[in-house]
């Protein structure tokens, strides 16, 4: 009784002399043996027709979805940041000016890999090499620049535990570091694709955009902390 | 057929179990029977609902049970049907929600002549603080609590003078009268619970939270922290006494003011290390599982014990004294006494407090 | 517009050494069997830690090494492991890696070598828990919910020592793992699914776990951030969420800190957990039933809505699980109304399932007994839900033994259920065995009967007062003796049941060297997953050509059609003059 072997599928037959039930349902079965579309309300798509979703290649939609998950992280981390910002005991850091050249250096590095991108668009391997260069060297200031500055606040005795105005600017700089630097390993393997004369076109795009997502990030909670 | 059977004996079990078990809310001893209606309003609607859908399932399982030449129906779908079923479920759901918001709306009302009383938390015992004369708890903070200020008080301010402290035993409270508490906690998250009242709400260090009921009936009613606090908390417990205005006055004039207990402080006599040692005993939680007149708690009592002769875990034995008392305090996983939890977790007091509380421990054994 | 599937034209990973096929593996099929492995692994240890704990419950002080800080370690460890660990890895990783390419006519995820390094680092999150109970103090037992300042302070166990940290460091592996997998599932659904499948023509299995990845990969960040906060609470002395306190007589240096806020945090995460867990197994459900009675699950479209307005709705509920915190207590009219809400979608579906079996064709299959017990235990589960819910109800019935009752029914037992069911209905696919029906049966029955025996009296206890997180419960005067036998009655059903799970164990791994021989489609199920080539199926799943789909999930016994139910591969055929005959002649052979 509980195992229904498979006697391998029978023809199908057209309703012949079967006993039809009036109501929806009866004209939903016969649709669904004339067109196998019985039961259900497809989102576009003929039969057999291809569905590819979004029109765009896998690694975008893949980096799309990661951003949205790395958007909601950081949108957290704001709203705690604002909650916290409340109470009584929050001591606001004094920005050191390195901050502001850290993110004159991060923005080069975005209009690096924008340089990358649209010279690979174009076909032109050269602007690629200096665009990708150019985005690498600079990502990598800006995180030596921001540890230079978490340095440069210890020094003034703002250490991470003193207060919550620290903590928070400790958390937020070393998540959006950790960001970046997982960026920077895309980065190595898009470089070494060029290397060895693999087509980037793609991998250069992806890269411009994370890049230039975690610029906006960086705008958003530099201007909230100074604005606080 | 036999599953539809099963699935109708359940029903059946569920409901007997529901009418005939032992087990109900404990007797209400405040204002706040409307949770108790809330309740069992929801109780008749949940249990009606999964009677009809269990049984509307057996009954299907047994008339629809495959058969030979057994054929199912095609319904994709039944718009009508769904309508019908979200639509009454909706009324459930508001029948429910209804008396539920309605009390709710009374809870964060609170009368404007209810009587304060501050309830303190700390693991792993309660404490309780009345505004005396003047209406008006006095201002605390935690950065003050001491083994001399266990309240945290702000000593200089006028309206803590009056405030009745009860830093250990039960809390009374006068028959009839709205009662708002306020929850503090000095450590970690508790709960005040108290069954009877049916009343709940968290202290949480860092701020002060509320609750209010009328005592109803006379009588002593349990309170069991309902916050898990750490490896106490099964055993912070309290009582709320509900007794007559003209009793509980009485018993509210007994316990000490602020202002009487510093001046107690500056005129007591005798051993000023058994005094502070008494106190450090109360302030830092001791007297919650050691009791000082012999009664059994979650450790071993002091009375007498000092120069007794105790059994450990292990089975050797040792004698009480300076030495082994000062262990039991810094690391008291160390040698615990046969037949109880090794639940007390290290204090680290300066030599100055450990000396006071040997000097007390020997005067509840005669031998200060 | 894609011209074709996309993995009708992409070079699938070839692994041609032992290690490669079967250890570093990037083929879904045995990235699946290595979730599901670890999983119930870490499950079996969470089990028998809830035998310890139902052992000092039911018989106080019975076993000595058990004290109360050992008890709340054991409690703390074994919430833990099944909510994450077990279920959340089993139905995601494990299930969801096994069914989506195959029920979306696709070759593999379409990141393979990210989907392997998601089982790693799972693997490691979990290696990182395990060795929580060999650091000195032992592990963490702060409670599940690890609520700050008791988790990073003295009087909890692994407080001082490592435990915490271990716990917390293991979670953020964990959500980094289940970040890379959820990569896969939302991007495999949206981008590779083979000619014909439309997002509406695609089993409710999948909506399940395609919703509830989405939920995650929504939900895990606030959990992330909730445990880096208190890491670095814990270990450089910031206060986020530490106020003032005055801790077993000291002055601690925190202060300003919310605890509040990490509660926040946590349900925020938290709740959307709870329907992680839940939403797979209610698309597990939907096609079981529908399979096994023979039925087109009723009302296709406004399941895949319930699934999606459960998804939703659940984002705003978190704070009932704190009316009493000290939050602000007019919060609690909405998450009241949210929360009641929310059972409105879940109700349909429960309607649903039951009036799939009404007018089916039920075979009292071990994977439709086990629906059957999901949808009873689920109800029971779901409406006790309305109780704690509802604000004011939940003043008497918080923290009591009725919240341990009703979270135990709707996610340890329904949910456990879903995935026994599950099991029993695709084991024969991935093995090509199937798996014991008498061993399965009795199974089954030990099960549902026990477990409804240890949790429906329950909640009675809750009625009463019974505080949860309890190591014993003596010299209270408002709890009477009967509770305490009531424990002990508990405690042995327990233990048995416990017992039982062998049985299972046993019948997987018999059943894969000797279980009767299974062909391609034993249930004679509609869904894609059944139509491979090869049983079980070969990398790459489906041979030169990907599958076709020409109808929904559910044409089972459709009028007027020879056999009941009509794969989503079968074409539609119109009659002609040229075919009438061709048939005729087909019927007489």
């Amino acid at each position: 009784m509980s195992t229904m072997s498979d006697a391998g599928p029978k023809p199908l037959a057209v309703a012949r002399g079967a006993t039809a039930r009036p109501g929806m349902n009866t004209q939903r079965a016969m649709k669904a043996m004339q067109t196998g579309r019985g039961g259900d309300s497809g989102w576009g798509g003929n039969d057999g027709e291809p569905l590819g979703g979004l029109p765009m290649p896998m690694a975008k939609v893949g980096l799309l979805v990661f951003m949205g998950v790395v958007t909601v992280l950081f949108s957290i981390i704001v709203s705690t940041y604002v909650a916290r910002m409340g109470f009584a005991d929050w001591d606001p850091l004094p920005e050191p000016r390195l901050l502001w050249l850290n993110t004159a250096v991060l923005t080069l590095s975005s209009l690096g890999m924008q340089w990358a991108w649209v010279a690979a668009d174009r076909g032109q391997r050269g602007g690629v090499q200096i665009g990708l260069l150019a985005g690498g060297i600079c990502a990598s200031a800006f995180l030596a620049g921001q540890l230079w500055a978490w340095q440069q606040l210890s020094a003034l005795g703002y250490f991470v535990a003193r207060n919550p105005a620290n903590s928070f600017f400790y958390l937020i700089t070393a998540v959006h570091g950790l960001h970046l630097l997982g960026g920077l390993v895309a980065w190595g393997r898009t470089t070494g694709k060029l290397w060895r004369g693999v087509d980037v076109s793609l991998s250069v795009q992806l890269c411009a955009w994370y890049w230039h997502f975690l610029l906006v990030v960086w705008l958003v909670l530099f201007a909230l902390m100074l604005s606080t | 057929m036999a599953v539809a059977i099963v699935l109708v004996l359940i029903v059946v079990a569920s409901l007997l179990f529901n009418f005939l078990n032992p087990w109900w809310f404990t007797p209400l001893a405040s204002n706040w029977g409307q949770m108790d209606l809330t309740l069992i309003i929801t109780l008749w609607i949940s249990g009606i609902v999964f009677v009809a859908i269990t049984l509307f399932m057996a009954y299907a399982v047994f008339r629809y049970r495959h058969q030979k030449h057994r054929r199912a129906a095609y319904e994709p779908e039944n718009r009508k049907l769904e309508w019908w079923l979200i639509g009454l479920t909706s009324v459930g759901i508001v029948i429910m929600l209804i008396p539920g918001l309605y009390v709710w709306a009374e809870f964060v009302n609170v009368p404007k002549d209810a009587l304060s009383v501050e309830v303190v938390g700390q693991q792993w015992q309660w404490s309780f603080r009345f505004p005396g004369k003047d209406g008006v708890l006095g201002r605390t903070d935690t950065r003050l609590i001491s083994a001399e200020n266990p309240f945290g008080l702000h000593t200089g301010n006028p309206f803590g003078q009056d405030d009745v402290l009860v830093k250990s035993g039960d809390l009374h409270l006068p028959l009839g009268k709205p009662i708002k508490v306020l929850l503090r906690s000095k450590d970690v998250l508790h709960d005040f619970y108290v069954p009877n009242f049916r009343v709940k709400m968290d202290a949480v260090p860092g701020l002060v939270s509320g609750l209010w009921f009328t005592p109803t009936k006379t009588g002593t009613f349990e309170i069991a922290c309902a916050e898990y606090c750490g490896v106490g908390h099964h055993t912070m417990r309290s009582r709320v006494v509900v007794e007559e205005e003209g009793l509980f006055q009485a018993w509210l004039h007994e316990q000490p003011t602020l202002a009487q207990a510093l001046s107690e402080d500056a005129a007591e006599t005798g051993d000023p290390l058994v005094r502070q040692g008494r106190k450090l005993a109360q302030d830092q939680g001791c007297l919650a599982c050691h009791s000082v007149d012999g009664s059994p708690g979650a450790g071993p009592t002091w009375k007498g014990l000092y120069g007794k002769t105790e059994t450990l875990a292990d089975g050797s034995t040792v004698v009480v004294e300076e030495e082994y008392l000062k262990e039991s305090i810094v690391n008291p996983g160390a040698a615990v006494v046969k037949g109880y939890d090794p639940l007390m977790p290290p204090y680290q007091l300066s030599s100055e407090e450990l000396d006071a509380l040997i000097a007390y421990t020997k005067a509840l054994s005669d031998q200060g | 517009m894609a011209d074709a599937p996309y993995q009708e034209n992409i070079h699938l990973h070839d692994p041609q050494s032992y290690w490669t096929k079967y250890v570093f593996s990037q083929d879904h099929k045995v990235i699946a069997i290595q979730y599901t492995i670890t999983a119930i692994s870490v499950g079996l240890v969470a089990l028998v830690l809830s035998g310890l704990m139902r052992l000092q419950l039911g018989f106080p002080g019975i076993l000595d090494f058990i004290d109360p800080g050992s008890y709340y370690q054991y409690v703390t460890m074994h919430g833990m492991i099944m909510i994450v660990y077990l279920l959340t890895a089993l139905l995601l990783g494990g299930f969801g890696n096994y069914l989506i390419p195959l029920m979306v006519g696709a070759r593999d995820m379409v990141f393979p070598f990210v989907n392997m390094l998601s089982y790693w680092v799972y693997l490691i999150s979990v290696l990182v828990l395990m060795a929580s109970f060999f650091v000195p103090g032992g592990p963490t037992g702060a409670g599940w919910t690890l609520y700050p300042p008791q988790a990073i302070l003295p009087g909890t166990p692994g407080a001082e020592g490592g435990g915490i940290v271990l716990m917390l460091v293991s979670l953020v592996i964990f959500i980094i793992a289940f970040t890379m997998g959820g990569l896969n599932y939302v991007t495999t659904v949206l981008q590779a699914r083979t000619w014909g499948m439309t997002m509406m023509r695609m089993p409710l299995t999948v909506w399940g776990i395609f919703t509830a990845t989405i939920m995650a990969l929504l939900a895990f960040p606030a959990l992330f951030v909730g445990c880096v906060m208190l890491l670095l609470d814990r270990v450089v002395g910031s206060s986020f969420f530490m106020p003032a306190v005055s801790s077993m007589g000291q002055q601690l240096d925190h202060d300003g800190g919310s605890p509040v806020l990490f509660q926040h945090l946590f349900w925020f995460f938290g709740h959307p957990e709870v329907y992680i867990v839940a939403l797979p197994a209610f698309g597990i459900i939907s096609d079981l039933i529908s399979t096994h009675a023979r039925k087109n699950i009723f009302g296709y479209r406004v399941m895949v809505w319930a699934i999606v307005a459960i998804a939703v709705i659940s984002f705003i509920v978190w704070a009932h699980h704190m009316y009493y915190s000290g939050m602000n207590l007019y919060l609690g009219f909405f998450f009241a109304i949210t929360t009641l809400i929310i059972a409105i979608p879940t109700a349909i579906k429960v309607y649903n399932w039951v009036l799939t079996l009404w007018r089916g064709n039920i075979h009292l299959t071990v994977p439709m007994l086990f629906c059957l017990a999901f949808i009873l235990t689920f109800v029971v589960g779901g409406l006790t839900g309305l109780f704690l819910g509802n604000v004011s109800v939940d003043v008497p019935l918080g923290d009591t033994y009725f919240v341990v009752a009703h979270f135990h029914m709707v996610m340890g037992v329904a949910p456990i259920l879903a995935i026994f069911g599950g099991i029993y209905h695709w084991f024969p696919k991935a093995s090509g065995r199937m798996l014991n029906d008498t061993l399965g049966k009795v199974h089954f029955w030990v099960t549902f009967l026990g477990t409804y025996m240890i949790y429906f009296p329950m909640h009675y206890l809750g009625f009463v007062g019974v505080p949860r997180r309890y190591y014993n419960f003596e010299n209270y005067e408002f709890i009477p003796p009967s509770a305490q036998e009531l424990q002990a009655f508990t405690t042995v059903v327990a233990l048995i049941v416990g017992v039982f799970q062998l049985l299972f164990i046993f019948n997987l791994v018999w059943s894969l060297f000797k279980g009767k021989r299974a062909d391609s489609n034993p249930w004679r199920a509609t869904t894609l997953e059944w139509q491979t080539p090869d049983t079980p199926p070969v990398h790459g799943n489906w041979g030169p050509k990907l599958p076709v789909v020409y109808r929904w999930a559910y044409d089972y016994s459709v009028p007027g059609a020879d056999q009941d139910f009509l794969p989503q591969t079968l074409a539609p055929v119109v009659a002609t003059a040229s075919n009438e005959q061709a048939r005729a002649e087909g019927d007489k052979a």
